[in-house]
C-alpha cells in the first residue's frame, strides 16, 4: 500500500513527540485505543489561563497512519480554544492526510484523543475549583 | 517493478531494498530460467501431442522434470500430478479425497495454523456436510500427537497437517503423524509448499499419502505446483478440473511445458544444494537472531527455534506496532503479523493460535532468508531494525508506561 506524502512526512518527522507533566492542573491527557487492537494514542495539551491550548505533545503505538494522525492533531490544536479543538472532525484529518478507507479508524482515534484530553483537563479544573 | 516504480514517487528503488521475505516467494534462479527459455519457442510443443516430434520432445522434457520432482520427495514419477500451485494442490487433495470416499467417511482432521487455502477448503467441505476437526497447537506451534490420536475416528477420511508453517517456519512432526495415520488406516496429506527443497522429505519413510508442492517457493516459476498422490496403497481422488484426462484424469488441461521444466530444474538444484544451503541459512539466521537479541531489549521469538525451517525467523518487538515498524525499515522487504497488513483487523491467527497475546501479535515481523541472502544483508537488517525499533519506542506510549513500571494489563483499555 502506498502512503501519501503527508503521512510519510509526519511519520518520518513527527511533530511534538513527547510528554507533558500529567499531574499538572494545566495539562489534559487523553489515552485512547488499546494495545490488543494495534493502536494506542496519548495526546496531552497544555492550556493557559485564557483557555487557549499553548502546547501539545503525543506518543503513539500504531501504524504510520496512526502516528501521522496524532502528529497532525498536535499541530492543529495548538493556539486553539478548547471549543475549537473539540470541533476538529476525523474527516478533516483523514482528508488532509489522504487516508485510505482501511485507515479511517486512525483519524477517528485522533479525534477521540483530542476529546479525551480536553475532557481530562476540564475534569481537573472542576476538581481544582471545588477545592 | 513497473508498478513499484509508477506508484513510487519518493519510494526507494526495489533493487536497493534487501529482500527478506523468502516465505512469500523466491526469485526464479537464473539457472532455472535458462532451462525454461527454449521451451517457449524453439522447443515448443504440446506434450500431449502424440503424433509428431514437437509433442514428443515436449513430453520428454515434462517427464524428465516429473522425475526430478518425484526424486526430491522419494516418490515414483507416476505419482506426481501437476497443478497450478500449492493452493490448487491443497484443494485437490482435500476435496478430492473427501468426495471420493464420502459414502463411507465424512470426517477430516487438520490443524489451526494451516495455510488459509487448507482452512478455507475445510470450511467448504463443512458446507458440503463433512465434519472437520481443527487440532490446536502447543505454544511452540507444534501439533500434539496425543490430541491427533484422540481425534481420529472410524469415519476419518484424511488428516492434513502442514510440513512447515509459512509464518513461523515451525516443522510439524510429520514422520510421527504419518506413522499414526498409517496405523489407523487414514490418509495423510501434508502441505509441503514451504518444506520441499528446504528439509529432507521422503514420502515412503514418512508414510505420506498426498503432498502439495509449489515451484515458486523453491526458486522455480510461479503458476506451477504438484500434488503427490500415492499409488500403493492407492489413494483415489475426484478431480476438480475435468477435460481431456491429462495427469491420469486427476487434473485435465494442457501442461505448461516451460513451467514444468523450470519446476523440475528448481527441484534438481534444491536437491543438490539443500544440505549446504541449510547450513548456510542456519548460520545466517543465528547471526540475525543473536544480533537482534543483543541490540534490542524486550523482543520475543515466535515458534520453536529447533524445529524450524533454516530460513525463517519470526519475532515480536514489544511496544512497536508491526506495520509502523515496516514503514520505518523501508530498506527491508519483510512481512508482519500485524492486523494492519491485512484487510481484516485481526492480528495473525497463527500467532494467536500459539497463545501469543494480541498486543504482541501486532508487533511481529517475519524475516525470511534464502538462497541470495548475504551476511551483509543480515548485518544491514540488524542495524536497520534496531534503529527503527529504538526510534519508534521513543514515540510509543506503551514503552513509556513500561519504563515507568506501569502494568499495561492494569489499564482499562477501550477496545475499538
Amino acid at each position: 500500500m502506498a502512503y501519501s506524502d503527508k503521512v510519510v512526512d509526519h511519520y518520518e518527522n513527527p511533530r511534538n513527540v513527547g510528554s507533558l507533566d500529567k499531574d499538572s492542573t494545566n495539562v489534559g491527557t487523553g489515552l485512547v485505543g488499546a494495545p490488543a487492537c494495534g493502536d494506542v494514542m496519548k495526546l496531552q495539551i497544555l492550556v493557559n489561563e485564557q483557555g487557549i491550548i499553548e502546547d501539545a505533545k503525543f506518543k503513539t503505538f500504531g501504524c504510520g497512519s496512526a502516528i501521522a494522525s496524532s502528529s497532525l492533531v498536535t499541530e492543529w490544536v495548538k493556539g486553539k480554544t478548547l471549543e475549537e479543538a473539540v470541533s476538529i472532525k476525523n474527516t478533516e484529518i483523514a482528508q488532509h492526510l489522504a487516508l485510505p478507507p482501511v485507515k479511517i479508524h486512525c483519524s477517528v482515534l485522533a479525534e477521540d484523543a483530542i476529546k479525551a484530553a480536553v475532557s481530562d483537563y476540564r475534569k481537573k479544573r472542576v476538581t481544582k475549583a471545588a477545592e | 517493478m513497473d508498478v513499484l516504480d509508477a506508484e513510487a514517487g519518493a519510494k526507494p528503488d526495489p533493487r536497493s531494498v534487501v529482500y527478506l521475505d523468502y516465505q512469500a516467494t523466491t526469485p526464479t534462479d537464473p539457472r532455472v530460467i535458462e532451462a525454461m527459455l527454449p521451451y517457449f519457442n524453439e522447443r515448443f510443443g504440446n506434450p500431449h501431442s502424440r503424433s509428431h516430434p514437437y509433442g514428443w520432445r515436449a513430453e520428454e522434457a515434462v517427464e524428465k522434470a516429473r522425475a526430478e520432482i518425484a526424486a526430491i520427495i522419494g516418490a515414483d514419477p507416476k505419482e506426481i500430478v501437476f497443478t497450478s500451485g500449492a493452493t490448487e494442490s491443497n484443494n485437490l487433495a482435500l476435496k478430492g479425497v473427501a468426495r471420493f470416499y464420502r459414502d463411507k467417511k465424512n470426517h477430516v482432521i487438520t490443524e489451526v495454523t494451516e495455510h488459509k487455502c487448507v482452512l478455507d477448503t475445510c470450511r467448504h467441505l463443512e458446507q458440503e456436510g463433512f465434519e472437520v476437526t481443527y487440532l490446536p497447537v502447543q505454544p511452540n506451534g507444534l501439533v500434539d500427537l496425543d490430541g491427533l490420536k484422540a481425534a481420529i475416528r472410524d469415519t476419518t477420511a484424511i488428516v492434513s497437517v502442514m510440513a512447515a508453517n509459512n509464518e513461523i517456519g515451525v516443522l510439524q512432526p510429520i514422520r510421527e503423524i504419518g506413522a499414526i495415520c498409517r496405523e489407523r488406516q487414514v490418509f495423510f496429506h501434508t502441505d509441503a509448499a514451504q518444506a520441499v527443497g528446504k528439509i529432507p522429505l521422503d514420502v515412503n519413510e514418512m508414510n505420506i499419502d498426498l503432498m502439495s508442492i509449489s515451484a515458486h517457493k523453491i526458486y522455480g516459476p510461479m503458476g506451477i505446483g504438484a500434488l503427490y498422490v500415492r499409488r500403493r496403497p492407492r489413494v483415489r481422488i475426484v478431480p476438480l478440473i475435468n477435460g481431456g484426462g491429462q495427469e491420469r484424469g486427476m487434473r485435465s488441461g494442457t501442461l505448461a511445458t516451460p513451467l514444468v521444466v523450470g519446476f523440475g530444474e528448481a527441484c534438481r538444484l534444491a536437491a543438490a544444494e539443500m544440505a549446504d544451503e541449510a547450513k548456510r541459512l542456519m548460520a545466517l539466521r543465528q547471526r540475525l537472531y543473536e544480533g537482534l537479541m543483543k541490540r534490542v531489549p524486550c523482543i520475543y521469538l515466535n515458534g520453536d527455534l529447533e524445529h524450524r525451517l533454516p530460513g525463517n525467523l519470526n519475532m515480536s518487538f514489544a511496544y512497536v506496532e508491526g506495520e509502523g515498524l515496516m514503514m520505518g525499515i523501508k530498506d527491508l522487504a519483510v512481512s508482519s503479523g500485524s492486523a494492519c497488513t491485512s484487510a481484516s483487523l485481526e492480528p495473525s491467527y497463527v500467532l494467536r493460535a500459539l497463545g501469543v497475546a494480541e498486543e504482541l501479535a501486532h508487533t511481529s515481523l517475519r524475516l525470511g532468508l534464502g538462497r541470495f541472502t548475504t551476511e551483509e544483508d543480515i548485518d544491514h537488517a540488524i542495524e536497520s531494525i534496531a534503529r527503527e525499533v529504538g526510534r519508534l519506542r521513543e514515540m510509543s506510549p506503551l514503552w513509556e508506561m513500561a519504563q515507568e513500571g506501569v502494568d499495561l494489563k492494569s489499564i482499562a483499555w477501550a477496545e475499538h
